[in-house]
């Protein structure tokens, strides 16, 4: 068992400068034409988030992500639930899903262009197909591994199914279906910015793959920056809730 | 065969034959995508020319030596951190965070610091699936009962004999669905570095076809990806439930 840390927060804080450090040393190893150094890529950031050019890219990638995991959200939640809650059906559905999830959709991305054209629900539904997954999977694990006594107590009191998801069902699958959420937000993100970066002409990943064209590696490097100080901050923020969530229920 | 494997089976002839039927009437139009049975014939066509071997054998070696490199560097990484717990509090936040991180974004450093040979594509796949290995052995052996652990102290087994004879194998479960998620992104980090920036492999050959509208060599590469990380998936899955069967969980 991992012993609970006293303080997770400066295990952070040691990451990020462990992090910072073994930068500026590949910084002086690689050269210039290789990377930035992290004070200077700071500083570019900071210089193009003042720029207007930069934000209707930022807002076009912003605008695609929510799209993509608002729909693998309702989707997959529909999926889960619907799956979780017929044994059969979810024995069938299994081994179709656990698959799908583990298919290198990266492959897919012509046929969702030729399907969708490119621009903005091409980028939605590649992110959408790489998110969706995990929040049906875990979501149908979490309502089919609810106890059978919850559920009956439910018929005893006379709820009808609505009531009873609302009451029962999601309460108690909810730790799981946020380990979910939590999985489904990380690859819908990495989803629409494989989508932007291959088929579309705005947004932070065309941004990216116009850089690796012209081999700009300040807008490189700032652009990564800030995509990954976004995913890690959310994503530390979910998993604490995600943590709290089980801890709860144990 | 059981009655969900057969319902599984009708569900996926089902869609088959749906899409199918839906690109024989034009429902699906001939230039976005031709129908299932011509794929498969363009795909024989094209396995038997032999015109693309040398990108498959390319890609597909690439993939292997990625994945190999992940699954050795990921167990023993994992064994070794599970014995380091205060590293390994440090790296726990950039675990939880790593997938959402835009991996792609590093290719172009990877270029210039190894040049444009098969190492950053390697190395791009490496880096996407050694975590997913690393975060699973860690979870199994966190799940190693101490008794065991105990037996082995009892039986004077040294550091290394007791990773290999007994903690190892009892994490094996957990650490297969490490390897089949790394085979997965073996394939995500080297086709889509391919899809980036190469001369040749199957990515390449796939994003050169769309380019030219050359949907007789587009979608049975496709396939042939999808077919091939399918089997092996299936293959990794079914030893996954031997092994369980064994200890009496399946």
């Amino acid at each position: 068992m991992i012993v609970p840390s006293r303080s997770p927060a400066l295990h952070g804080l040691a990451l990020v400068v462990g992090i910072v450090i073994a930068w500026q040393i590949l910084f002086e190893i690689a050269g210039e034409n290789a990377m930035a150094p992290p004070l200077d890529t700071v500083r570019y950031l900071l210089q193009l988030l003042s720029t207007a050019a930069f934000w209707t890219h930022l807002i076009e990638t912003a605008r695609a992500f929510t799209m993509a995991l608002a729909l693998s959200t309702v989707l997959g939640l529909a999926i889960g639930f619907v799956l979780g809650l017929h044994r059969f059906s979810a024995e069938v559905a299994e081994p179709i899903l656990l698959g799908l999830y583990s298919l290198p959709k990266i492959t897919l991305y012509p046929i969702v262009l030729l399907a969708f054209g490119l621009g903005m629900p091409a980028k939605v539904a590649f992110g959408t197909i790489h998110g969706v997954m995990p929040i049906a999977i875990f979501t149908m694990s979490a309502v089919s591994a609810v106890s059978p006594v919850l559920l009956k107590t439910g018929r005893v009191l006379k709820l009808g199914p609505v009531q009873t998801i609302r009451a029962i069902l999601f309460p108690a699958a909810l730790p799981e279906i946020f380990t979910g959420l939590r999985v489904g937000f990380s690859l819908t993100l990495i989803g629409t910015l494989l989508g932007e970066m291959f088929g579309a002409q705005r947004g932070l990943g065309f941004l990216l793959m116009t850089a690796i064209g012209l081999q700009n590696v300040r807008v490189i490097m700032a652009v990564t920056l800030l995509l990954v100080v976004f995913a890690a901050s959310v994503s530390t923020l979910l998993v604490i809730v995600d943590r709290r969530l089980h801890r709860r229920t144990r | 065969m059981t009655r969900a494997a057969g319902f599984r089976l009708g569900l996926v002839l089902g869609a088959v034959f749906l899409l199918e039927v839906l690109c024989r009437a034009g429902v699906i139009d001939h230039l976005t995508m031709p129908p299932p049975s011509q794929i498969l014939r363009d795909l024989g066509v094209m396995l038997s020319s032999g015109a693309m071997y040398p990108a498959m054998a390319k890609t597909l070696l690439n993939v292997v030596i990625a994945f190999s490199a992940a699954v050795v560097v990921g167990v023993a990484a994992g064994i070794g951190l599970h014995g380091w717990n205060a590293l390994r509090q440090g790296l726990e936040p950039l675990f939880a965070t790593y997938y959402a991180i835009p991996v792609f974004a590093f290719y172009p450093l990877l270029i210039i610091l190894f040049g444009l040979g098969d190492a950053p594509q390697i190395l791009i796949g490496f880096m996407l699936a050694v975590v997913t290995v690393i975060m699973n052995t860690l979870n199994g052996l966190d799940r190693v009962s101490p008794v065991l652990r105990k037996t082995a102290r009892i039986h004077r087994l040294g550091r290394l004999a007791t990773a290999l004879k007994v903690t190892l194998p009892c994490a094996a479960p957990s650490v297969l669905t490490g390897v089949k998620l790394a085979v997965a992104y073996a394939f995500i980090g080297i086709i889509g570095a391919e899809f980036i920036m190469s001369r040749t492999g199957i990515g390449y050959e796939i994003s050169f076809a769309y380019n030219n509208f050359d949907n007789a060599t587009m979608y049975p590469l496709i396939l042939l990806i999808l077919a091939v990380s399918t089997l092996v998936n299936a293959a990794l899955s079914h030893w996954e439930k031997i092994l369980m069967q064994r200890r009496g969980l399946g």
